[in-house]
């Protein structure tokens, strides 16, 4: 079998464009909603606050600098090709490398402590990220990347339903979550829905479910049709932009799923601010 | 739309209704969760804070890094309830105006109603955008913080609404 060698140095250049454009320039899925939102709202302080948002989008993009100044922690889904050698330092340690170039050399702000609890001290250059990494067939390399701000993350929950809970039971929570989130995630927020799994798994479930376009829907049709139901409950909430009010409280629910426990349904929900950072590249 | 000076009289602090929009300019300080940590414990241990709030407004945000040409990076609110906890402290002590983003805690509003103080909002995630207002960024104390660090900033129209006004009216409570 042939194997196909990547230089580490090719791997940590992608890594680091990645976070510098994730944190540059909102998605089109997202700007073409938060302007579809203005339309719609009928409270002249909701379409001030989205015009504040749609601007500094606008700003950020002509600039070259960060849409907001929580540019995240590193968080990247791999799917690493089996036939893949990367060569020289190693696939994680490039990855760092990648992460800290784009932080240092991007302007983006350095958020991420050593010790969670007693040291607290910033590491100066955002590392470590995040990676979920899964081995696939092939000999490529695929990134999808984003930089996670924690006013959003922060306003997260997992919870273990039961069976008997049923789609009730998923709506409820995730609705629930969403209300006490009120205005603190930064609303409109993208709201990112794990279910099954194992506890750990649905959380992943639910961050993969941020990093995809709002503009996708679960390939399974009644899934499809409970993202389009949460979105519609959420934004009758009167939370608004900024949680000043107003009908857009989310830009859109996307859900993953994945099989689980004859005893057990895990949920979970993974907010993200309108600031939804995430792109992907194939090496 | 009205505009105030930082730091504000007393006159403009008990003018804002909950709701209103203004622009503001003037001095304020930043100081988010590493430096009110710091702060609350100098209180607690009976000790001075490094500046003097009385009147002042605390801007609770973390910049990121100005790139070269600029005066600072974007800098947008962060969620004001993590500084909850050491809020009333400042407010008994003189502090005037708060400025972040998002709900307040019960114990924050009674102490903004007993020391007559308001808390104003940004709007979270225009960073770029609020950064256009900051003229002038001076490090004050707590070097070692990085971003977490108390800076003075001379701010020109920064464009902030009245989210709890000095007799507790609030904006998220609908």
């Amino acid at each position: 079998m042939k194997v196909r060698e990547i230089a580490a140095q090719e791997l940590s250049s992608a890594v680091e464009k990645l976070f510098k454009e994730c944190n540059y320039y909102i998605g089109d899925d997202i700007m073409d909603e938060l302007t579809a939102c203005r339309e719609n709202e009928d409270s002249q302080l909701a379409k001030d606050v989205l015009t504040q948002i749609i601007d500094n989008d606008k700003i950020a993009a002509d600039e070259q600098i960060p849409m907001c100044q929580d540019t995240g922690m590193a968080v990247l889904f791999v799917e690493y090709g089996d036939r893949v050698v990367v060569d020289g330092e190693g696939f994680d340690a490039a990855v760092e490398s990648g992460v800290r170039n784009a932080y240092v050399s991007g302007y983006l702000r350095k958020s991420v402590v050593n010790d969670p609890v007693f040291d607290r001290v910033n590491t100066k250059d955002n590392t470590p990220a995040v990676i979920h990494t899964t081995i696939v067939p092939g000999d490529k390399i695929r990134i999808t990347a984003g930089g996670k701000g924690f006013g959003s993350e922060n306003m997260s929950a997992v919870k273990m339903l039961t069976p008997s809970a049923g789609v009730e039971g998923v709506k409820q929570f995730v609705l629930d979550t969403v209300r006490y989130a009120g205005p603190n995630p930064c609303p409109p927020i993208v709201v990112g829905v794990g279910i099954g799994g194992t506890f750990e798994k649905a959380a992943q479930l639910a961050k993969k479910a941020t990093f995809r376009s709002i503009k996708t829907r679960h390939e399974d049709a009644r899934y499809a049709q409970l993202e389009e139901e949460l979105l519609g409950e959420i934004n009758k909430m009167n939370i608004g932009p900024a949680g000043l009010g107003g009908k857009t409280t989310a830009l859109g629910v996307n859900i993953e799923t994945y099989p689980t426990h004859i005893a057990g349904m895990p949920v979970a929900v993974n907010i993200c601010c309108h600031a939804c950072r995430h792109k992907s590249v194939e090496i | 739309m009205k505009r105030i000076n930082f730091p504000i009289t007393d006159e403009q602090l008990l003018s804002l209704s909950c709701g209103e929009r203004v622009l503001a300019s003037g001095y304020l300080y930043t100081a988010r969760d590493a430096a009110h940590k710091r702060m609350y414990e100098l209180l607690q241990n009976g000790e001075k804070l490094p500046i003097d709030i009385k009147g002042q407004a605390i801007y609770y945000v973390g910049a990121a890094p100005a790139k070269p040409g600029y005066v600072i990076g974007p800098c947008g609110p962060t969620s004001s309830y993590r500084m909850d906890k050491y809020a009333p402290s400042l407010l008994d002590l003189g502090l005037k105006v708060m400025i972040g983003k998002g709900a307040r805690g019960q114990d924050v509003i009674d102490s903004m109603i007993k020391n007559q103080a308001v808390y104003l909002i940004a709007v979270g995630g225009a960073a770029a955008l609020i950064a256009k207002s900051i003229k002038k960024v001076d490090l004050i104390c707590y070097e070692d913080l990085g971003t977490e660090a108390i800076y003075r900033y001379e701010v020109e129209d920064m464009p902030l609404i009245t989210a709890i006004d000095s007799k507790g009216r609030n904006i998220y409570v609908r």
